[in-house]
């Protein structure tokens, strides 16, 4: 859909965008209409200083002029004031600063050194005197605005250009010998077209009421012409006694202003909104998901007593149409000690389901069926408070990218520091020496040297070692790491698989890993746990998986992997893509991909199975996998 | 060298030539004037005698650049003249008003920034509703004019409620307490696009920083609700604030003359204006040069509070 | 051999305040025949990604030549690069930023023609239609946007891109990184498919040792800009040659669980948490080998024939066939390996 149409659906766009069109509509009819006004010195003095009648519908001022046709003249003032520094802003900012943003280098240096000169500069200073020089010049005067505040605009432009300057489709076009003024107008302009609206109605906002200041002190328009700040003037020089006076001139200022601002706010609502799929009102979803969440039923805790007993988990996230699930039925469990891995492609809900062991699904995502046992709790039911009781001090949680799991702002050691003092009430002291003692066993060899260091300062394998320093700190008995080496590189990977394996036998930790590498879970697991498409299709320890996979799924996604593929020959391939959650298919749902599918497989939905003890599948078709 | 000082060299540094190129400017622009002073104070029958005399008088019928350079000699040694219609030397009388203006600035500086940031955290923490009328409020405060809320001001507070003088300006060595008096309608009426400002930069900073993965990452880790909000959210946040408290200072300081030309405050704004009226280019001059002075303070300290802030902007 | 890329002795550096420049790619050379794969491996860090940007023009050379079918490419003019770009094309690897979201897919794959002379629009649909059906696409998903498409699909958007110019060379940089394993299946499927239909060469760039091995004829394994070693991928890969290709094969963990736990004992760990400054007269590696001893801090060492048609650049491969290292010869060792 066009920018446009998706702008003026939203009913608010829409007001804005039609006041303003009657604005304009009267700033060109009315002195058309009403000729004699702009040069009228004074009405009939007898009615002065009236109050809204049926003749003067705003009433009169102090000398007997109409207030409302002044007010409806006194628009086009105005409103030029307003587009001619907006025309100055927008021909210097833009050009300049896609200039700067995009071609970089000595422009860039210039432009920006220029703009902070300019920056500080006292704005409404130089206009006066620029108006003392051409005095009651609106021309000049909103001119000179338009100058000084470009600088302001040309930042915010060339902020936005530069990740745009970055992103591979301008480098490959680039790299096609496509001009750069092609690269500027078809690739760059288009992107940073929202930025720079958003903007300019912020901006016109502003010149409004630089433009009715200037109009207030009366240094911008020669009287008798009306201008909306001059009426203003007018009304202040009677204010106690004939207070009405200002009323409709700056209800008409306000007025205005408050369009433009929201037409701003509007366009960069309408703008986000294109590259992202639209978000259900999250209050609601939120209350929603808190009430049925409530509703459910509650279960008995399972007998057998595991670290963590996770049964039938189903998790939805709720959508302003319908409710859409992405993990379905999930069972598995962790004991103590160990180590257990859940594998599988993008979109497989796997983490999103320890998203929900922990608590922290996304506002619209809610658990709809099974259970969490940890701790004797039901952590799908659990309160917020006791739910942080267990963070940090029970299971502790480790994520993906390192760099920006830490707050920029403080230092690594004060962050592990922090942990220890909220789990473990340490003194400040004792939880610097702690620290220390933390970053050691992350196997660094200058602890202190580390603490005092920013996240932007230490290397991804170093903050990831921090990481997990600060999920330790409150000793927990279950470590969740969700893909933790995906983002680093293979020799610094090996290193955290040994931590984590090492942390295992020091301190008796079981580990609960999320990644889509085969090789760390041959390196790491001791069980593995095997997802497509929101459920589990394989379940069982680590050799056994690797052995004799017992899902189509796993045997063909092993058979794909170019570690184990023989040199130089076509890789087999699992042909058709994943069923994204919202359109799963009735039966087995890798059926459409599966080369021992049969009809009866897509019939019915299939159920766990445990052809072997501790080794258990999903699917109906086992015995054509079963080697001899 | 610590970064702080660092910054701080470099701002001062580029102040130097900017102020030659502002006061040169300012004596430049003055000089095409259409009117001089010589007309304003003698008036357009006298003869063209008398008008030499004037200018003959004041130094004015030197050539401009031996003027401005004049003008440099005595401003590097701190005098900036006189003014050509009171006589009165330039420093006392921007020295007079100073205060005034400062009051006013820095008042609204300060209510902005408590209340302002205090809206700001309170809606981003509360959401929905309360964030939704917070966005109103805001835009509210954007909207009305600062010139036109100090009058209405005056309409219901001193004219109707009598509860504060409509106009005026008491020094806090007369009397510390009318000196407040007299600057909370005016104050008010300043500060009402600076809480509006702020609180809605405020809850969007906020916003942004609470759904940011470190902040995820502490909250699974159980560092408390508190902690989080504020010792991580908030001093993130403060980052974005702060170059918005900068840019509000700078537009304030506009403001300033509108507001003490609707309260009848003896301020630099009304100096500004009467001055350039009448081409009195001394004042003029020293007037660019106060206001260029405060913009590139207001600038410095912005620039100092962000290095302080923003680590990663720090080069060892 | 008729080469169609050679790149000799190229030096790429980053200026760096207050301090000598940052040498991103140092005295790096290889060549690339028709139909021929050179993989580029190695680790953030390591100016793989650099090399591509400064082949492609992105980026200037500080010193060394590149040329492209025997004619110096470095410095090109604006009007160049364009001739050259029929013959030389890129694949990025995050399929989510290299393709304008905000124009529908058959529009981005005509933009590349543009620059060769527009041909006709019958002409251009046409071709557009082919190009997606060669990598398997539907032709009519032309007027698609690219967020209706999966990651994978995306990729072979981009393949379809660098190809429907006809070029000989496509530098591909990290094509499969961001894919899931299956996926990563399918495209490195069509990769070679279409080099061996249209007689493509490609420059490989991956940090993934197992997926360049898998698809590259040579291989050349760079660390922080210098070339460690290089040689015909299965030779390097069965039988790596120096210490840091012997470290990243060592910390790739392979699916296999039993093998992969006898790897545990035999790798070594010696890695300074702050490695510093390399001096452009040492060794990069140094800091972080096992095997380093003084000789290595204080001279660069050269490429060496291994008489395998592997080079390398350590000064103490010979005595590598054997595992390590108890400072034979009396040598003393500058990094202690940790007991």
């Amino acid at each position: 859909m066009s920018f446009l149409r998706r702008l003026l659906r939203r009913p608010l766009a829409l007001a804005c965008c039609a006041y303003l069109a009657i604005v304009t509509a009267v700033a060109i009819v009315a002195p058309i209409v009403m000729p004699s006004v702009n040069s009228q010195d004074a009405g009939d003095l007898f009615a002065a200083n009236q109050l809204p009648s049926w003749s003067h519908l705003l009433g009169t001022d102090t000398l007997g002029r109409d207030v409302l046709s002044r007010l409806l003249v006194g628009d086009r003032v105005t409103l030029i004031g307003v587009v001619e520094a907006l025309v100055v802003l927008l021909v210097l900012a833009v050009p300049l600063g896609l200039a700067a943003g995009y071609l970089g280098g000595w422009t860039d240096r210039v432009v920006t050194w220029l703009a902070d000169l300019t920056f500080s500069l006292p704005a409404v200073v130089i206009i006066i005197v620029v108006l003392s020089v051409f005095p009651a010049s609106m021309l000049a005067g909103m001119v000179t605005f338009g100058v000084i505040a470009a600088p302001g605009l040309m930042r915010i432009v060339r902020s936005a250009t530069l990740p745009i300057r970055e992103e591979l489709y301008v480098k490959a076009a680039e790299a096609s010998g496509l001009s750069r003024t092609y690269i500027l107008t078809r690739h760059i302009l288009p992107r940073i077209a929202g930025v720079v609206i958003v903007q300019a109605s912020l901006l016109a906002a502003v010149a409004l009421g630089v433009q009715t200041g200037l109009a207030f002190l009366k240094l911008l328009v020669a009287a008798p012409a009306p201008s909306w700040g001059g009426m203003v003037a007018d009304g202040t020089s009677v204010l106690l006694l004939h207070p009405w006076l200002i009323v409709p001139p700056g209800a008409a200022i306000a007025i205005t202003m408050l369009a433009l601002s929201l037409l701003g706010d509007t366009v960069r609502d309408a703008t986000v909104e294109n590259w992202s799929a639209p978000v259900a009102t999250r209050a609601a979803t939120k209350a929603r998901a808190k009430a049925e969440a409530q509703a459910r039923a509650e279960t008995a805790p399972p007998a057998e007593g595991r670290l963590l007993d996770v049964r039938q988990l189903s998790i939805s996230f709720l959508g302003r149409e319908r409710d859409v699930r992405v993990v379905e039925d999930v069972t598995f469990d962790v004991a103590a000690g160990e180590i257990v891995g859940i594998v599988g492609e993008s979109g497989c809900g796997k983490s999103v389901t320890t998203a929900a062991i922990v608590g922290l699904l996304p506002g619209s995502g809610r658990i709809d069926g099974g259970s969490i046992w940890f701790g004797g709790k039901d952590l799908s039911r659990a309160s917020e408070a006791d739910l942080r009781a267990l963070r940090g001090r029970k299971i502790g949680f480790v994520s993906q990218e390192p760099m920006v799991s830490l707050d920029p702002v403080y230092r690594v050691g004060a962050q592990i520091a922090e942990a220890l003092r909220q789990h473990r009430g340490l003194s400040r002291p004792a939880a610097r020496a702690r620290t220390l003692e933390l970053l050691r066993d992350m196997h660094f060899t200058d602890p202190g040297a580390v603490a005092v260091r920013y996240p932007h300062e230490i290397s991804g394998g170093m903050a990831q070692r921090v990481a997990i320093a600060r999920a330790l700190a409150g000793e927990p008995e279950l470590l969740i790491a969700d893909e933790p080496t995906t983002a680093l590189d293979v020799t610094v990977q090996a290193e955290i698989l040994e931590l984590l394996r090492e942390l295992r036998t020091t301190r008796q930790m079981a580990v609960l890993i999320v990644t889509h590498d085969w090789g760390v879970v041959a390196d790491l697991c001791d069980r593995v746990v095997v997802m497509y498409a929101g459920q589990i299709v394989e379940r069982s320890d680590t050799q056994s998986v690797f052995d004799t996979p017992l899902h189509p799924y796993t045997e063909a996604l092993l058979a794909s992997n170019p570690h184990l593929a023989p040199e130089a020959a076509t890789l087999p391939v699992i042909p058709g893509t994943v069923p994204p959650p919202g359109s799963w298919p009735a039966g087995c749902r890798f059926s459409a991909r599966c080369r021992y599918a049969v009809p009866a497989c897509s019939a019915h939905a299939v159920p766990i199975d445990a052809p072997y003890q501790a080794h258990e599948t999903r699917c109906i078709r086992v015995d054509q996998l079963i080697k001899p | 060298m610590n970064p702080v000082l660092r910054v701080m060299a470099r701002r001062c540094v580029m102040a130097v030539p900017l102020l030659f190129v502002v006061s040169a400017l300012t004596f430049l622009l003055v000089s095409l004037t259409p009117g001089n002073a010589a007309q304003e104070i003698l008036g357009t029958s006298a003869t063209p005698a008398e008008y030499a005399a004037f200018n003959r008088a004041l130094g004015l019928n030197l050539p401009l650049y031996e003027q401005y350079w004049d003008w440099l000699r005595h401003a590097l040694t701190g005098n900036l003249g006189q003014s050509i219609f009171t006589g009165q030397p330039v420093v006392q009388a921007i020295g007079q008003r100073l205060p005034v203006t400062l009051s006013l600035l820095v008042g609204a500086l300060a209510v902005s920034a408590v209340i302002g940031v205090g809206l700001g955290v309170f809606s981003a923490l509360r959401g929905g509703a309360g964030g939704r009328a917070a966005d109103v409020l805001a835009l509210i405060g954007f909207s009305l004019p600062a010139f036109w809320v100090g009058a209405e001001l005056i309409v219901i507070f001193a004219v109707w409620l009598n509860w504060f003088p409509a106009t005026g300006y008491v020094s806090v060595s007369d009397s510390p307490a009318g000196w407040l008096r007299s600057l909370i309608l005016p104050v008010a009426a300043l500060a009402l696009y600076g809480i509006a400002s702020l609180a809605k930069q405020t809850r969007e900073a906020m916003l942004d920083v609470l759904a940011s993965e470190h902040i995820r990452m502490a909250r699974v880790n159980g560092i408390s609700p508190v902690s989080i909000v504020f010792r991580h959210a908030l001093r993130n946040a403060s980052i974005r604030v702060v170059t918005v408290l900068g840019l509000l200072a700078v537009g304030l300081l506009g403001g300033t003359v509108l507001v003490e030309n609707v309260f009848a405050l003896p301020g630099l704004g009304s100096l500004m204006v009467t001055a350039a009226t009448q081409h009195d280019l001394p004042v003029v001059a020293g007037m660019v040069v106060y206001f260029t002075v405060i913009v590139v303070a207001i600038n410095l300290l912005v620039d100092v509070a962000y290095v302080w802030l923003n680590p990663r902007v720090r080069v060892r | 051999m008729s080469e169609l890329l050679r790149v000799e002795r190229l030096r790429v550096e980053y200026p760096v305040r207050r301090r000598p420049p940052l040498r991103a790619v140092d005295d790096v050379s290889f060549a690339i025949g028709p139909r021929e794969t050179v993989g580029l491996v190695g680790e953030s860090g390591s100016g793989k990604t650099t090399i591509a940007s400064t082949v492609l023009g992105l980026v200037p050379a500080a010193a060394g030549a590149i040329t492209f079918d025997g004619h110096d490419i470095i410095g090109a003019s604006r009007d160049r690069r364009r001739r050259l770009s029929a013959d030389l094309q890129v694949v990025f690897q995050d399929p989510y930023s290299s393709l304008n979201p905000a124009r529908p897919i058959g529009k981005t794959l005509a933009e590349t023609l543009r620059p060769h002379g527009a041909p006709p629009k019958q002409e251009v649909a046409g071709r557009v239609a082919s190009i997606l059906e060669r990598v398997g696409l539907d032709p009519a998903a032309a007027n698609r946007y690219p967020n209706q498409f999966s990651g994978g699909q995306r990729q072979r958007i981009a393949i379809a891109r660098a190809l429907i110019v006809g070029p000989r060379l496509i530098i591909c940089d990290e094509p499969v990184s961001s894919l899931d394993l299956s996926v990563q299946a399918q495209v490195l499927n069509l990769l070679r498919r279409l080099q061996h239909e249209l007689g493509l060469s490609y420059l490989f760039i991956s940090h993934d040792l197992a997926v360049v091995r898998h698809i590259s004829t040579r291989v050349v394994v760079l660390y922080r800009g210098r070339v460690m070693e290089a040689g015909p991928a299965a030779v390097v890969y069965n039988h790596p040659a120096h210490p840091y290709t012997r470290a990243l094969l060592q910390s790739a963990p392979v699916p296999n669980p039993k093998l992969q736990r006898a790897r545990h004992t035999a790798r070594q760990r010696s890695n300074p948490d702050f490695p510093g400054a390399v001096k452009p007269e040492s060794c990069p590696f140094t800091p972080r080998c096992s095997w380093a001893v003084d000789l290595c801090r204080e001279r660069q060492p050269p490429l060496e024939n291994t008489g395998d048609d592997v080079l390398v650049a350590c000064h103490r491969w010979r005595e590598f066939a054997a595992p390590p290292p108890t400072g034979t010869n009396g040598t003393k060792l500058v990094n202690r390996p940790r007991p």
